[in-house]
């Protein structure tokens, strides 16, 4: 069934290349079509390497650069640590974008990119060529605002699990290895940052698996933050009801510095606080590579891009998209947004390479599900269309809202989601 | 005498509207419709627990999305995204969905 979509699916992008694509484009695999490198394999990178195979008649090469073995979903990583998902559940092999899509899959990091000679430069050596490059980087942590993190062997203790991968594991065996009574702080930084709601959707699971498992136990929140950033009344009604005596929330806490050694967070303006297991989510910022090669020209954080195209406003022929971007308005760092970035980026670089001009008005939505159980869940939800006059995505007046209240219907659609997108990135 | 020109101005203006609304260029419409795929499946061909629009009925489908569109029909999250869509492109886009291979 899977491989008569995909024929079907050849077969719509052949009569779409009959659009218009030049015949020098239009021949399958031909080594002389454009070349597009995309790194990072992440939602917002693989989507775009699937897409713009796809919508070049497969004319296009895509390399795909990633150094993890396979993709695993942040989206649902916070029911890993709660103890309902494993590890398998939420990882997705790259090989559908190999088999299925031609893309040429490199299991490699970049270490440099020159704009100037049109490659990136590999770790382990070498080079590859491109016509036109997409950086999806997603974030990597500011840790030179805690001191205490650079001490060796206190980031091996003081987990973010803010990327889904090891720490996710080593969380969950964090806690459950802490005795019935202790305390799980987990400490949340200034947006913008990665998945909004998740810090608070991972309060939920954690405080889940404490009702069952150590129902004497609390989960502390220190959010830098004046208030819970997303979803906030439904958050704060699972904690009052669901989690009552296991949740406390406290906001306008500033993280400045962690003492690994002595489990302590040492705040800004407020008094020291010691728990039996830390999870600190640093600030993060674009990815190093962006970062490096000078793409991050918002506060140094993040990469300004042009809304129509996803190519940087500070280097031509590269385009960045994902968690790494300087948003739009109530645009959020999140999996599906990053996904939309991806197709948005992959028509436009598809137009620009076949001499044709990008949509000048993309519309897209994000869909976004925190679960407060297991099986209970809220969802958020937004469109975001091109203003041509802000030249930026603004949220379309009216539209999008959150659950009137958690319901397990929106658990099952959460999931059914999950099937969906990941599906729809790498399949 | 200067009616005539305003009439032919406000004529021809409304010929290009309808022409913009019925023939929107097929790049963007699909443009368009896959920013439904994170849910829908890529070109509308969903896994399972979501619905299938991939050679989907048009009228039906615009029915439903303007239905969510004004509340008369009850969801959990499609009354919210529908209003982020005019009718004109809800229309396209289910045009695109009903023109895909089930």
């Amino acid at each position: 069934m899977k491989r008569r979509q995909f024929i079907q699916t050849a077969s719509t992008a052949s009569a779409l290349g009959a659009l218009g694509l030049t015949s020098g484009c239009a021949s399958i695999g031909g080594a002389n079509g454009p070349k597009v490198v995309v790194v990072g394999g992440g939602y917002g990178g693989a989507t775009a390497a699937k897409y713009v195979r796809m919508w070049s008649d497969y004319g296009i090469q895509v390399t795909l650069i990633e150094p993890n073995a396979s993709f695993i979903s942040c989206p649902i990583s916070n029911l890993v640590i709660g103890g309902s998902k494993t590890m398998a559940d939420i990882t997705t092999s790259y090989d559908n974008l190999v088999k299925r899509h031609g893309v040429n899959l490199i299991k490699d990091y970049v270490t440099q990119v020159d704009p100037d000679k049109r490659v990136v430069k590999l770790a382990s050596g070498g080079e590859v060529p491109y016509d036109r490059l997409i950086l999806s980087p997603g974030v990597d942590f500011m840790m030179e605002n805690l001191p205490g993190l650079q001490k060796p062997g206190a980031q091996d203790k003081v987990l973010h699990a803010w990327k889904a991968g090891a720490q996710t594991v080593a969380l969950r065996k964090q806690l459950e290895a802490m005795p019935d009574g202790g305390v799980y702080a987990l400490a949340i930084p200034l947006a913008p940052y990665r998945c909004p709601p998740g810090p608070y959707e991972r309060a939920c699971q954690v405080a889940e698996y404490f009702s069952k498992a150590k129902p004497k136990s609390k989960v502390l929140i220190l959010d830098a933050n004046d208030d819970v950033t997303s979803k906030g009344p439904l958050f704060k009604k699972a904690w009052a009801e669901r989690y009552k005596g296991i949740v406390e929330y406290r906001g306008k806490h500033g993280l400045s510095d962690v003492d690994a050694a002595t489990n302590t967070l040492k705040f800004e303006f407020n008094s020291d606080v010691k728990a039996n297991v830390l999870n600190v989510i640093p600030p993060m910022r674009a990815g190093d590579i962006a970062v490096k090669s000078g793409l991050a020209t918002a506060n140094k954080r993040w990469c300004e891009v042009d809304f129509l195209t996803f190519e940087s406003k500070a280097a031509k022929n590269v385009h960045v998209l994902g968690d790494s971007i300087q948003i739009a308005p109530a645009m959020p760092k999140s999996g599906h947004m990053a996904n939309q970035h991806g197709k948005t980026c992959a028509a436009a670089v598809v137009a620009l390479l076949t001499g044709k001009e990008p949509n000048k008005l993309p519309i897209y939505n994000n869909t976004c599900y925190s679960f407060v159980s297991s099986e209970d869940v809220v969802h958020v939800a937004s469109v975001h269309a091109y203003d041509a006059d802000k030249k930026t995505m603004l949220t379309v007046p009216g539209s999008g809202g959150v659950s009137a209240a958690a319901n397990e219907l929106e658990g099952r659609y959460a999931m059914a989601w999950a099937r969906n997108i990941w599906a729809d990135t790498l399949a | 005498m200067t009616k005539i020109p305003f009439l032919i101005a406000a004529l021809f203006c409304a010929v290009s509207s309808v022409n913009a609304q019925t023939t929107p260029d097929p790049l963007q419409v699909r443009s368009w419709a896959a920013s439904c795929s994170n849910c829908h499946g890529t070109n509308g061909r969903a896994e399972s627990g979501s619905e299938s629009l991939a050679g989907a009925n048009k009228d039906d489908m615009i029915k439903k999305m303007l239905d969510f569109k004004a509340g008369r029909k009850p969801a959990t999250i499609m009354h919210q995204l529908a209003k982020g869509y005019s009718d004109d492109q809800i229309k396209a886009i289910a045009g695109y969905f009903a023109a895909q291979k089930k």
